[in-house]
């Protein structure tokens, strides 16, 4: 009997991500877009946009509110491609915007890295505590996904964790549901500081696709300034793990 | 005429629905009940005039003949009806949703509370807003409260455990904090564009979701898909269900500390979704299913990557289930613990695996099969395990036992599915249509869950009057309440991992 569990555990060997932070993602992934410097935007590639994240003059995506589709790309005469390449991560919400023109290494190069104090202190050793504020289950999953065997973010020191009490940052994912509104609040308030807040995916740092939707109450967001934004519907784990480590200045 | 009688994913015109009172609407449910029929949806439409109207839709389904009857009843807000609950429990939560959104009371509903607590219902807004929770007297009782922010990554919800010591003699669920209002974004600017919206009803079952959505746009405009568009739908429907089962027995494997069967269960996983995502460019389907076929081809190359990842998946699954269903340890645990027995399952109407664990023969792919479903019908082995012995214990055992069957299921009619892509060369998206004029329709998907619902009014513009979704979570939240009943409070976790439920597909 334990020969067949040995087996079945042999014939997986390694399934671990060897370096999170060169790996590449599937070529079909839809990731930084590429928008071309002459090019315009018609109304109707405007009007595909989920949630309402293009913009015409300038020509520019937000990926604070792109969920990646792919609708604008597939426009007919579309300036926009989207490439795989996943680094998105961001550290203040303009940066996020996404001009005609601008290459990933100027997008990328714009995300800051934390304050040497927050380096010292979580450089080696960082506890999240997860808030799910009314989002759909798939940014929940992509963040557990970022401790499994294949991503083990555990390996440079990024663990989650059970009580806001043990934690050194409240990763936010959703959009932000008026009857969540105050257990958000609470478990912020619950963190000790220094504490950094993180935002994952469109529906957090944008209201996503129910930006416009009077069920949401995202007063907590006017009240607290994120540190780090996770563009994404959702975002890759490998997104997730690099704009983590990118502010902690151990990224690329 | 009292009900009309419809196919799956069929529309009729509104105004052809039977206009019945509630009281004849509940003797119709009963007479359905005997005859083998199951509730499947309530929802109210508001009517235009006169204002204040309700029109009631009922929705039963015929898994025998493959049909669905509906009926309507007229209605005023705030008017009271004879409560159909105490004689069918299945109607306990679609009648606190008639008087949430639009004041109707049932009357001698044995508990009556609010939903999920949306901006606009008749009810608190507020789910903690002067509701007080079941309770019960004792001198040794005691209870657990935990939520609504949960020790993992999971969505949130409250859970108020009644306890006598260590045994569970009720658990109240409380759940509402996920509310988003997604119907009614349904609701604005035109249907065709809500793909996105669809797979976010629930992002772990977004194929089902985009399906059932998908489907209902094509009823209401009329439009059919390409045969291959319908295979590929179905390959991704399979690689969801493989996927999602394959995590949640890692999660009972991680709940018992069967670290073995957590890590490898979920390293298959990831090699399923990362397929997806070879497949579409999402490792959860986003993007692949939209209304009029899907959005992405299988070449030849993509064809060559399942097939492999599923030959790879069913051999290694299958291997390592071996030796978790064989694990005297694992036994213990899983064995007698959470049940549901078949008879309770019916009362509640169970859906999807869990309902199939208890017995309930209910699977939309085999009694209500559309596209590939009903061109290539599927083949199960669920039910039976390898000793011939039926898995219909109702407990964690069969829960678990069941999604290691359907995982071979769906890896094995993936394979086929891969073999019918070179006889339909017809195209994968064909124009979809307007929706029409004052409509009703009606689109069930099987996801990984169960039954996925959607269903839409339509108004004299083909505008929506009523998006209306039913996930399989809305009757399985409360086969878990049951389901702990008479366990211990640390069985809990268990228990919840296998039905795995949606909160945000719940609260809507």
């Amino acid at each position: 009997m334990v020969f067949r569990l040995l087996k079945a555990r042999w014939r997986h060997g390694s399934q671990a991500v060897p370096d999170p932070i060169a790996a590449q993602v599937d070529p079909m992934f839809r990731g930084f877009p590429d928008i071309a410097k002459e090019g315009t935007l018609s109304s109707e590639t405007v009007a595909l946009c989920p949630g309402a994240a293009l913009s015409v003059n300038p020509v520019a995506i937000d990926l604070g509110k792109c969920h990646l589709c792919g609708a604008c790309s597939r426009a007919a005469n579309s300036p926009i491609r989207l490439s795989s390449r996943h680094h998105l991560g961001q550290t203040k919400r303009d940066a996020l915007i996404v001009t005609a023109g601008t290459s990933f290494e100027q997008y990328h190069a714009r995300a800051e890295k934390g304050r040497a104090e927050i380096r010292r202190l979580f450089g080696r050793s960082l506890r999240l505590r997860s808030v799910s504020a009314a989002g759909c289950s798939a940014c929940e999953m992509e963040l557990n996904a970022t401790t499994n065997a294949n991503f083990d973010m555990l390996r440079y020191g990024i663990d989650i964790v059970a009580s806001p009490r043990h934690a050194d940052a409240v990763i936010v994912t959703g959009p932000v549901s008026a009857n969540m509104a105050d257990a958000l609040e609470d478990t912020w308030s619950a963190t000790p500081s220094p504490k950094l807040l993180i935002l994952m995916g469109a529906c957090a740092i944008s209201g996503g696709l129910f930006a416009a939707s009077p069920a949401l109450d995202r007063r907590f967001l006017s009240d607290h300034t994120p540190d780090i934004y996770i563009p994404g519907c959702p975002p890759h784990p490998l997104t997730v793990v690099n704009a983590i480590l990118n502010y902690l200045g151990r990224g690329i | 005429m009292d009900r009309v009688l419809l196919k799956n994913r069929a529309a009729i015109p509104f105004d052809d629905l039977p206009k019945i009172s509630y009281q004849a609407m509940g003797d119709i449910a009963i007479g359905c009940l005997c005859a083998g029929l199951r509730p499947v949806a309530l929802f109210g439409v508001p009517e235009e005039r006169p204002a204040g109207a309700v029109r009631i839709i009922a929705l039963f389904a015929d898994d025998v003949k493959g049909t669905l009857a509906v009926t309507s009843v007229h209605a005023e807000r705030g008017a009271t009806v004879p409560s159909l609950t105490p004689s069918i429990p299945a109607f306990h939560l679609f009648e606190r949703q008639l008087w949430e959104e639009f004041g109707i009371v049932p009357q001698d509903h044995p508990w009556l509370k609010p939903v999920r607590y949306p901006h606009d219902g008749h009810t608190p807004r507020r789910v903690e807003e002067g509701y007080r929770y079941f309770a019960m007297n004792g001198e040794e009782s005691h209870e657990v409260a935990v939520g609504p922010v949960h020790a993992g990554v999971i969505e949130p919800g409250h859970f108020r455990f009644l306890c006598d010591g260590e045994r569970v003699n009720h658990l109240e669920i409380q759940l509402g904090y996920q509310h988003r209002g997604a119907e009614r974004l349904f609701r604005t600017g035109p249907l065709a564009m809500k793909s996105v919206l669809a797979e976010s009803v629930s992002g772990d079952a977004a194929v089902a979701h985009a399906t059932a959505y998908a489907g209902l746009v094509e009823a209401l405009g009329n439009s059919a898909i390409p045969r291959r568009a319908a295979v590929i739908r179905a390959i991704g429907l399979e690689l969801e269900r493989a996927g999602i089962h394959l995590g949640d027995l890692s999660a009972l494997c991680n709940d018992i500390g069967y670290l073995p069967g957590t890590q490898l269960f979920a390293v298959m996983r990831t090699d399923i979704i990362n397929t997806s995502l070879a497949l579409c460019g999402s490792r959860f389907g986003r993007g692949l299913i939209a209304p009029g076929g899907v959005m992405h081809d299988i070449d030849e190359k993509k064809k060559e990557r399942i097939a492999s990842t599923v030959r790879r998946v069913r051999d290694n699954a299958g291997l390592l289930a071996a030796s978790v269903f064989d694990n005297q340890n694992v036994l213990a645990r899983f064995e007698k613990t959470g049940t549901v027995d078949t008879a309770t399952a019916r009362a509640i109407g169970l859906v999807g695996p869990a309902g199939r664990a208890s017995g309930l023969p209910c699977d939309i792919r085999l009694t209500h099969p559309t596209d590939a479903y009903s061109d290539h019908p599927l083949i199960k082995t669920v039910l039976q395990n390898g000793e011939g012995k039926a898995a219909i214990s109702g407990d964690v055992y069969a829960r678990a036992f069941v999604r290691h069957q359907e995982i071979q299921d769906s890896l094995r009619y993936i394979t086929e599915l891969l073999g019918r892509l070179d006889a339909v060369q017809d195209g994968i998206a064909a124009p979809v249509e307007r929706p029409r004029a004052g409509m009703v329709a009606f689109s069930i998907t099987e996801g990984w869950r169960g039954e996925t619902l959607h269903a839409a009014v339509t108004g004299d513009q083909g505008e929506t009057l009523r998006y209306y979704i039913k996930d399989a979570s809305f009757h399985n939240w409360f086969g878990l309440a049951l389901a702990v009943r008479e366990n211990g409070v640390s069985d809990f976790p268990l228990c919840n991992k296998s039905f795995n439920l949606s909160y945000c597909g719940f609260d809507l």
